[in-house]
């Protein structure tokens, strides 16, 4: 009846069970708060079912943010285990939680917080940017992002009921083979990503189609914002990538599930084969989330240096080669399976060809500041933290490729250090960047500067002192995914302060939370509450006098930008433009404020949009149920799963009357509104 | 924020603070800074080399970055101001020529490093090498020594200044045989053979590891590496030869189940085909391993 | 005009899926290529490939392909009844085609040639298999669309659908040719 699911799945080790029931209380806490509230019609009709990307894309972001606590927690227990497990004492955690612990990390940090918050940015901001209404296809982009929670809600679930993978974020065969990994952590990890990664190839078609097919008349391919060129060239990776994916996890999945031999030791399976293929796809994947980064740089830089972006044709060429280069480097994961010397000096070579346009724009980026006005805000701050940190993490980088000094860092902790100095100093710090910069346009409300400030300084700090004794650890022969280590090495004290730095990341990942707490509610009046009376009035108060005013944008445009999604009001109305606008140059909306002639009347028309839906979330809903069983052997359910999502999907499909109509006379009386 | 154009200059301060302070805690243990074999210390200078000219790059951003901030920060109003210049051929020629000019150097090292110090290329030194096959358990290191008839668990014993010719292959998850100290690290896989050259140039105990994750025990899935005197190490192998330790297939599938933190043993071996047996546990193969320099199939 | 904006968007938003599917196919294809000689002492290709029987199913796909394009000439001329007619001869061909590979399929698995047998074997069931699912939700969706015809007649939305089936259709004809030159004939030559 329930396959391999038994009371057994339910047991936990302390720490385990501990963070089970924190995650229990917190969701137990948001449901009485939306009773208490009455705002569950609210969270479905203007939320749940929303195919507004504006809302779709906040979505992402809190889903994101959540996933980002989850993964620090388990970095923080990592920290803790290397810091204390040395010699005669075993730290915190045992062997299997802390290789649990590791490979959710990597597993959640890559899918569920990176993807995430590059998802969300792109919903909330690719349209407005392009001077569109809407992605090309809303119910497409709701599925995608549903299939996104289910995959967050599976993973998360192997917490509760069983356990996770323990055979690192890429699994590896043979050791995630059923052989090795009998258990049910590799089906989860299998399942999640799968679903997930489905949601995500969904996104890359919608997005491309978008950028391609919605632009707001006048703009040509080389009038288009230099975000927008990175997200294309991002979509692209994502066509090409994702798929690699779905076929090397379903590959696996058919391995543990029938008996198959892809992967083998035995039976004619081929682990290196995997190997290739997972890296086929995960290299590409690292530039997916790194060009939207790149992108919001150069938004950033452009307008807060009040200036052109310098050599914006350069940065098209470059983010061509980037994307183009990306796929032909992966063999440089795995120089040491032994791939003889001519494929490896290749794929070394082809690597560090890729610093180039790298360094390209890094230098266009520098040369755009020159000359410029320079407003050093969050946003600011951000990219200059990124451009000293990205520029060590690139040059361990370069050494990295090369083969011969590949075989004596590989696998060892300074491959950790160089991964997360690219992916928090890239990809990371870029995000934050779009989100401080971006935060006002979809809100209305400028992020507190003060605490702003702070969280960076807790990040960079944090983030120093985290990682490059990991740099000098991996030089000590220290490699990754150590439980435990001999006294007599001398590697503990490293350790530590390394541990210190995990512990200013969390600061940092807190003071960003008390960021947009201060900046969005009103700390004087919200204390008279019934519910937060309790939290102390003096505390409130004295917090609120620390971070000062709160700031709000009434123009649309607070930061004097550049791209259309200033044009219109913060936060923009669901329509995003009443009159879609008319580009005739790069920096559109700087030029449009140059000539500034807005005396003209707007012609309005008729705009249709798409109607909400729950089907998005019922097939998602559906896929879940169906991963779920599959983990567990159920396989009535999963055939529940799958004809249940599979006749929501039809019947969506099928439904012709999806859009509504709003009329000019609503629209203005709804701009009257707006600009009053 | 007033005091933003200073940032580039904390940053920079705080970077070099932390490094030289990492490094200090280091201090001389930095095994793969402080090679004792042939092959490490070839792979110590490119490192080295490789540094150096990535300074070419990172110091001028560095320097442009703080600049640059400085300079032409809003406040600074004596600062010259350019809301529309936005390309200059020269400049972009030069970013584009710099570091084209550094990886192509880096290129050519690459090239002929790969080659030089491809780990399946044997040492050409005139000395005739010693061949070591190695096996990686659940969660130990076996060493097979054919030629003396000898094995041993989780401990590996050479002559120094002797070219050694390691085979490997896994009757376990991959693995990654890595002796920081001597040099490179190679992938050991069930059903193949692959292949790692080294060479000790100084007497002395080394620490040795699986470096790829390998389950439950890969933690403590490690050896020690002895590089001692010709005279020494033949001394060992006579004694472990006359070992009452037998090892045949039986005692090896005995040895091949999942344990942790074998002590150090030595074994006479009475089937000398046992590594060759070990590959053809996993079947009839097929797969062609690229055999450049010498086929290890 | 908004409407034919729409049918613009949705046609090259499906383009860009099948180029997805493309590089699927292509990833089980390279596979395909690593373990075709792993046979771990099963059987070859030589030995269970029986090329009359695969090229009657070839046959039958094309000939499936080709009254899809009949289907588009009928929706064009807004001939519903045509319309119906040609997608249930496509349906149908499908299903025959499908029906064989099963049969294909069990005929192998009692013969004790099963995708557990070897590494092969694995590739072969995966890779044709997956063409096999695609043909099942490609029949799946010409019963949706032939009670959608049945129901609205041929509109601008049910036009739509037509056009993507036909593409879908004619992309796993493609698909087949491949799999019929790489897996059959190479693996029998």
């Amino acid at each position: 009846m329930f396959g391999r699911l038994t009371l057994e799945a339910f047991k936990h080790d302390p720490i385990t069970t501990g963070g089970i029931i924190g995650g229990l209380l917190s969701i137990l806490a948001i449901i009485v708060l939306l009773t208490y509230f009455k705002k569950w019609k609210w969270l479905w009709r203007e939320w749940l079912t929303s195919l507004d990307p504006k809302r779709i894309g906040v979505m992402y972001i809190i889903a994101a943010t959540l996933m980002l606590l989850r993964g620090a927690a388990d970095a923080a227990m990592m920290r803790i285990q290397q810091a204390t497990s040395v010699g005669g004492s075993h730290g915190i955690i045992s062997t299997d939680t802390f290789q649990q612990v590791f490979s959710a990390h990597g597993t959640i940090m890559i899918f569920f917080v990176a993807m995430g918050f590059m998802f969300g940015l792109l919903n909330l901001i690719v349209p407005l940017q392009i001077g569109s209404r809407d992605v090309a296809f809303p119910f497409l982009n709701s599925l995608s992002f549903w299939l996104y929670i289910a995959g967050i809600l599976l993973i998360n679930s192997s917490l509760v009921v069983g356990e996770f993978s323990a055979a690192g974020w890429l699994a590896y065969p043979p050791l995630s083979g059923i052989d090795f990994s009998p258990g049910v952590g590799v089906d989860y990890w299998i399942w999640s990503l799968q679903i997930a990664g489905i949601g995500s190839l969904m996104s890359g078609i919608n997005f491309l189609v978008t950028i391609i097919k919605l632009r707001a008349p006048g703009m040509t391919l080389m009038k288009m914002p230099i975000f927008i060129w990175s997200v294309l060239g991002s979509m692209m990776l994502v066509l090409f990538a994702f798929p690699i994916l779905t076929a090397t996890l379903a590959m696996l999945s058919l391995d543990r599930l029938l008996g198959m031999h892809f992967f083998t030791s035995g039976g004619g399976g081929n682990a290196m084969m995997y190997i290739n293929l997972i890296w086929a796809w995960g290299h590409p994947e690292v530039y997916i989330l790194v060009l939207p980064a790149f992108g919001i740089f150069s938004e950033v830089v452009a307008t807060f240096s009040s200036k052109r972006l310098f050599g914006y044709k350069s940065m098209v060429g470059a983010l061509g080669g980037i994307t183009f280069l990306s796929f032909i480097v992966w063999v440089h994961h795995f120089f040491t399976m032994g791939a003889g010397a001519d494929v490896n000096a290749f794929f070394g070579i082809m690597t560090m060809i890729i610093a180039i346009p790298t360094g390209v724009k890094i230098f266009n980026w520098l040369f755009t500041m020159f000359r410029g006005r320079i407003r050093f805000t969050t946003p600011m701050l951000w990219f200059l933290g990124f451009v000293m940190t990205f520029t060590i993490g690139g040059a361990t980088g370069v050494l990295m490729s090369v083969p011969a000094i590949d075989f004596q860092v590989h696998n060892s902790l300074f491959l950790v250090a160089h991964f997360h100095n690219m992916i928090i100093g890239g990809v990371l710090f870029g995000f934050f960047a779009g989100l401080a910069y971006w935060f006002p346009k979809f809100t209305g409300i400028i992020l507190n500067e003060r605490v702003g400030r702070l969280a960076f300084w807790f990040w960079i700090i944090g983030f120093l002192l985290a990682f490059m004794p990991l740099y000098v650890l991996g030089l000590m022969g220290a490699t990754r995914r150590l439980d435990h280590y001999d006294a007599t090495l001398g590697w503990q004290s490293l350790f530590i302060v390394s541990a210190i730095g995990g512990l200013c990341i969390i600061i940092g990942v807190g003071l960003q939370i008390l960021q947009i707490i201060v900046s969005v509610f009103d700390l004087q009046t919200t204390w008279n509450k019934p519910l937060l009376r309790s939290v102390g009035r003096t505390i409130l108060i004295k917090l609120d006098s620390l971070v000062g005013k709160r700031e709000f944008d009434k123009t649309g445009d607070p930061w004097d930008g550049r791209t259309l999604e200033w044009s219109t009001t913060s936060p923009p109305p669901f329509y995003n433009f009443a009159v879609i606008p008319k580009v005739n140059e790069r920096d559109a909306f700087w030029a449009m404020k140059k000539t500034a002639d807005n005396d003209q009347k707007p012609q309005y028309k008729d705009i249709k949009l798409p109607k909400n839906t729950g089907a998005g979330l019922f097939v998602a809903g559906f896929s879940l149920v169906a991963g779920f069983s599959i983990i567990w052997h159920i396989w009535w359910l999963a055939a529940v799963g799958f004809i249940g999502g599979l006749i929501c999907l039809i019947q969506r499909l099928s439904d012709d009357d999806t859009e509504l109509t709003i009329t000019v006379a609503e629209i203005m009386i709804n701009e009257s509104k707006e600009h009053a | 924020m007033r005091q933003g154009h200073k940032l580039p200059v904390f940053i920079l301060l705080a970077m070099t603070v932390i490094i030289g302070g990492v490094f200090m805690l280091g201090g001389n243990n930095i095994s793969v800074l402080s090679p004792k074999g042939f092959i490490a210390f070839e792979q110590r200078q490119l490192i080295m080399f490789a540094v150096l000219l990535s300074l070419f790059v990172i110091a001028p951003v560095f320097l442009l970055t703080i600049g640059i901030t400085w300079h032409y920060r809003a406040s600074n109003k004596n600062a010259k101001y350019s809301p529309e210049w936005d390309n200059n051929r020269y400049l972009e020629v030069a970013w584009w020529g710099i570091p084209l000019i550094v990886i192509l150097i880096l290129s050519v090292v690459t090239w002929r490093s790969s080659h030089d110090l491809d780990p399946m290329r044997a040492i050409s030194v005139n000395k005739k090498p010693l061949t070591i096959q190695v096996v990686a358990l659940q969660w130990k290191w076996l060493f097979i020594y054919p030629e003396q008839g000898i094995a041993t668990i989780n401990q590996v014993r050479f002559p120094v200044d002797t070219p050694l010719n390691f085979e490997l292959t896994a009757d376990a998850p991959m693995n990654s045989f890595w002796i920081p100290e001597l040099g490179g690290q190679i992938y050991a896989m069930s059903g193949m053979s692959t292949r790692l050259h080294l060479l000790a140039t100084q007497i002395g105990t080394f620490r040795g590891v699986s470096a790829n994750l390998s389950g439950m025990g890969h933690a403590s899935m490690n050896f020690t590496a002895q590089a001692s005197s010709l005279d020494d190490f033949e001394r060992w192998v006579a004694d472990s030869q006359q070992t009452r330790q037998r090892l045949d297939m039986n005692a090896y599938a005995h040895l091949a189940t999942p344990s942790l933190n074998n002590p150090v043993t030595s074994y006479s071996l009475l089937n000398d085909n046992l590594y060759q047996s070990v590959i053809n546990k996993f079947g009839p193969h097929t797969h062609k391993l690229n055999s450049s320099n010498d086929g290890s199939m | 005009m908004i409407q034919h904006k729409s049918d613009d968007r949705s046609t090259f938003g499906f383009w860009i899926y099948l180029m997805t599917d493309c590089v699927l196919f292509a990833s089980l294809f390279a596979t395909f290529a690593v373990l075709r000689n792993n046979t771990y002492g099963g059987p070859s290709g030589n030995d269970i490939f029986k090329l009359p029987f695969v090229l009657s199913e070839t046959i039958i796909l094309l000939t499936s392909s080709f009254t899809s394009s009949l289907m588009i000439l009928a929706a064009r001329r807004g001939n519903s009844a045509r319309v119906l007619l040609w997608l249930m001869t496509t349906s149908l061909l499908g299903l025959t085609f499908l029906g064989l590979e099963i049969s294909e399929f069990s005929k192998l698995i009692s013969e004790g040639y099963g995708w557990q047998r070897s590494g092969f074997l694995s590739a072969f069931f995966t890779l044709v298999g997956t063409h096999g699912l695609h043909i099942t939700i490609g029949l799946i969706w010409a019963t949706v669309l032939m009670a959608q015809i049945y129901q609205r007649g041929i509109i601008s939305s049910t036009n739509r659908r037509l056009t993507a089936f036909s593409m879908f259709w004619h992309f796993l004809d493609i698909v087949w040719i491949f799999i019929f030159t790489m897996v059959y004939l190479m693996g029998v030559l």
